[in-house]
């Protein structure tokens, strides 16, 4: 899996509460059986004026001039800056892919929704939740300050920029550890293959239907 | 012995190892999969090497991209059509069960798996979709998991997860005549909002829960997710054991009586204490409509849609603000004059024969408005459109001028071809009215399917309760 350590971009900031997956990648291109690909469909229904479909060339669909990720100033934009709750909904993995194809690695907000910051850890991207108030500081950063970028330190659990003092985030261990790593989660579970095991054989005992068994 | 949770104790039955650093592995008994979050999980095994720990706790089944029409032509769109195949292809090589689309047993995953018997009490059960939490409606810890994930259990049988906190809610009396589980749920979602569930897991509970149907407590368990928490949970009882007696899956002869005594301890004790407990009154829910694109955003039939000026928090007033505009709705309009154009009968949420047989009921002798562009009924599986159609349902939905369709998400989601033209209103029995969920631009009313029978003679939201009376 991608590591994630230290890391500074260009900060796009997206004003808007509860932004859901069916918003980050819309159902149509879900279709696809592969993991790439998926961002030039990011946000699509806000960011292009036209439907958009699997396969489309984007290049020459209409742009959404009003959508902020459209703006020119926020081009290359690496760090998404947004509102409580991102990513509520569906655990369409395709959300995470379609925002690290894009280019994005890190995402800042008040709150997430709990299986779409699951998934961000299994594709190296960062997650980081601040308080309200924080976050409000940044959007008016981003909005005043042209061309914003922060930098995130995963390690030292901080983002300093230009014009910001530094903030500090709370991560959970396990989480920063897997990032940092960048960890493969399957090797590291088979390494405890015999717990496993041992409670499959309890497990069977006492609730031998779970396993098959014959009446 | 300290008093447990539900959640504690199915917690506690499949922790294999836990960590210094909080993070635990949990065992997984079942995994449920579809063609649409699996193939990427498929392509990492084989580029891993790895084989599944067991295949005979999966099972497949193809529901998001499947027609609801001419199956027997196979699938027109080619993109769906390779997912699907893909599927297919994946169980094949991997030996997994697979129901396919020309199985009777097909059918929406959330709807199958309990009615074949492969929801069990006390089960961990995991699924590439959030609506994965249905299952807790059988006192089983389910939550939806993404493809990251579903590799990770074919691979290890296992997952890595931290402990979620815990929140009951307590719903005390019971609803009233016409007033259903949907209604309940949506209203509890407005209670305490679409984020007010995140980092729990819920229980329901009380005497409005108890008094439910199983097909009612998975519509609740459902859209848990929809209040944030990756699961829901409601104890198990004679209901539970009921409905799972004589399923094919279910376990038999003297495992059965064994299964059942273990399951009837699957309830919190009475002393257990929770993170966080809310407490409702049944008799105060009505019949729900949402009017914005999340489904907190819901009032009463009776009520009107509410004006963002008098929400004094600026990020909600925003976000109402650009759902009325997407919604093509005015602050003040009666529930009662909004006019939908089509309507959805569907969903792992309200697809059961249950639903199917409320929505009968409203519809039986009556006709679709002719304002009504299309209304579409969609069985959860093929089992529940062969009981349906054994009780004469889609006769009376077809007299009436619903389309009576094949198993399958459909116009929940749209990944088929059954989908909503840009600005078209629909009323939806499904459990998510997000912006273009349902087609590109598309403007979704979630209700109980009665409600959704309701509108569809009526031609307007109508207070459903109006129609039983008469």
């Amino acid at each position: 899996m991608k590591k994630f350590k230290k890391f500074t971009g260009l900060v796009v900031p997206l004003d808007r509460v509860n932004v859901d997956t069916d918003a980050i990648i819309p159902k149509q291109f879900l279709k696809s059986i592969k993991r790439t690909g998926f961002g030039a469909y990011l946000f699509d229904e806000w960011r292009y004026l036209d439907h958009g479909e699997p396969g489309m060339d984007c290049t020459q669909r209409p742009i959404n001039p009003d959508f902020v990720l459209n703006r020119p100033e926020y081009r290359n934009a690496s760090i998404l800056l947004t509102r409580s709750n991102f990513g509520c909904g569906s655990s369409r993995e395709h959300a995470p892919w379609a925002l690290l194809d894009y280019g994005f690695r890190a995402i800042i907000a008040p709150s997430f929704a709990d299986i779409f910051y699951n998934n961000c850890f299994k594709n190296g991207i960062l997650p980081v939740i601040l308080d309200e108030a924080v976050v409000s500081g940044l959007f008016r950063k981003a909005r005043v300050v042209l061309g914003s970028k922060l930098t995130i330190d995963l390690k030292a659990q901080t983002i300093t920029g230009p014009h910001e003092n530094m903030i500090g985030f709370d991560i959970d261990p396990s989480h920063k550890q897997s990032l940092l790593q960048g960890l493969d989660d399957i090797a590291a579970t088979l390494m405890h293959s015999k717990q496993i095991r041992m409670y499959e054989e309890d497990r069977r005992k006492e609730a031998p239907w779970l396993f098959g068994e014959p009446a | 012995m300290p008093a447990l949770t539900l959640y504690d104790k199915l917690w506690d039955s499949h922790l294999v190892h836990q960590k210094d650093d909080g993070m635990s592995l949990i065992y997984i008994d079942r995994h449920l999969l579809h063609e649409v979050t699996s193939p990427q999980a498929f392509e990492g095994l084989r580029l891993s090497g790895h084989q599944p720990w067991r295949t005979d706790t999966n099972l497949a089944v193809p529901d998001h991209n499947v027609p609801t029409t001419n199956r027997e032509n196979g699938i027109a769109d080619p993109i769906s059509r390779l997912q699907v195949d893909t599927l297919e292809q994946n169980c094949r090589d991997f030996g997994i069960t697979q129901f396919a689309m020309d199985d009777p047993r097909q059918g929406i995953v959330h709807i199958v798996g309990p009615e074949q018997g492969a929801t069990l009490p006390g089960m961990t059960i995991v699924c590439g979709d959030s609506h994965t939490s249905t299952h807790g409606a059988f006192g089983a810890l389910a939550f939806g998991i993404g493809t990251s994930e579903v590799e990770h259990v074919l691979a290890t049988q296992c997952l890595l997860q931290k402990k979620m906190k815990t929140m009951l809610l307590r719903v005390n009396s019971r609803l009233g005549p016409g007033v259903t589980a949907k209604d309940m749920i949506l209203y509890l979602i407005g209670q305490i909002g679409i984020a007010g569930g995140s980092g729990y897991a819920i229980e329901f509970a009380g005497e409005a829960i108890e008094v439910l149907s199983m097909e009612s407590r998975m519509t609740i368990c459902n859209m848990a997710i929809e209040a944030g928490a990756r699961a829901g949970l409601i104890a198990v009882d004679e209901k539970t054991v009921d409905y799972i007696s004589g399923r094919p899956l279910a376990p038999k002869g003297t495992l059965w009586d064994r299964a059942v005594a273990s399951w009837r301890e699957l309830r919190s004790d009475p002393d257990a204490t929770f993170d966080t407990v809310h407490e409702f009154n049944a008799i105060a829910i009505e019949p729900q409509v949402t009017w914005g694109t999340s489904p907190e955003m819901v009032v009463s039939v009776e009520g009107r849609v509410p004006d963002p000026a008098h929400e004094p928090d600026a990020g909600r007033r925003a976000g109402m603000e650009r759902a009325l505009a997407y919604m093509g709705l005015e602050p003040g309009t009666a529930i009662a004059d909004i006019k939908p154009e089509r309507v959805f009968i569907g969903s792992c949420t309200n697809s059961r024969i249950e639903d199917l047989m409320a929505a009968a009921e409203i519809v039986r002798d009556r006709r679709v408005a002719s304002s009504i562009k299309q209304a579409l009924v969609v069985p959860g599986s093929g089992l529940v459109k062969r009981e349906a159609e054994a009780r004469g349902l889609d006769k009376v939905f077809k007299e009436a001028g619903f389309e009576w369709r094949e198993s399958g998400c459909s116009m929940c989601l749209a990944m088929n071809a059954d989908r909503l033209d840009p600005e078209e209103r629909c009323a939806s029995t499904s459990n998510r009215n997000f912006e273009g969920r349902q087609g590109h631009k598309g403007r979704t009313h979630l209700v109980s399917p009665a409600m959704a029978a309701a509108a569809a003679v009526a031609g307007h939201f109508i207070d459903v309760r109006r129609l039983l009376d008469s």
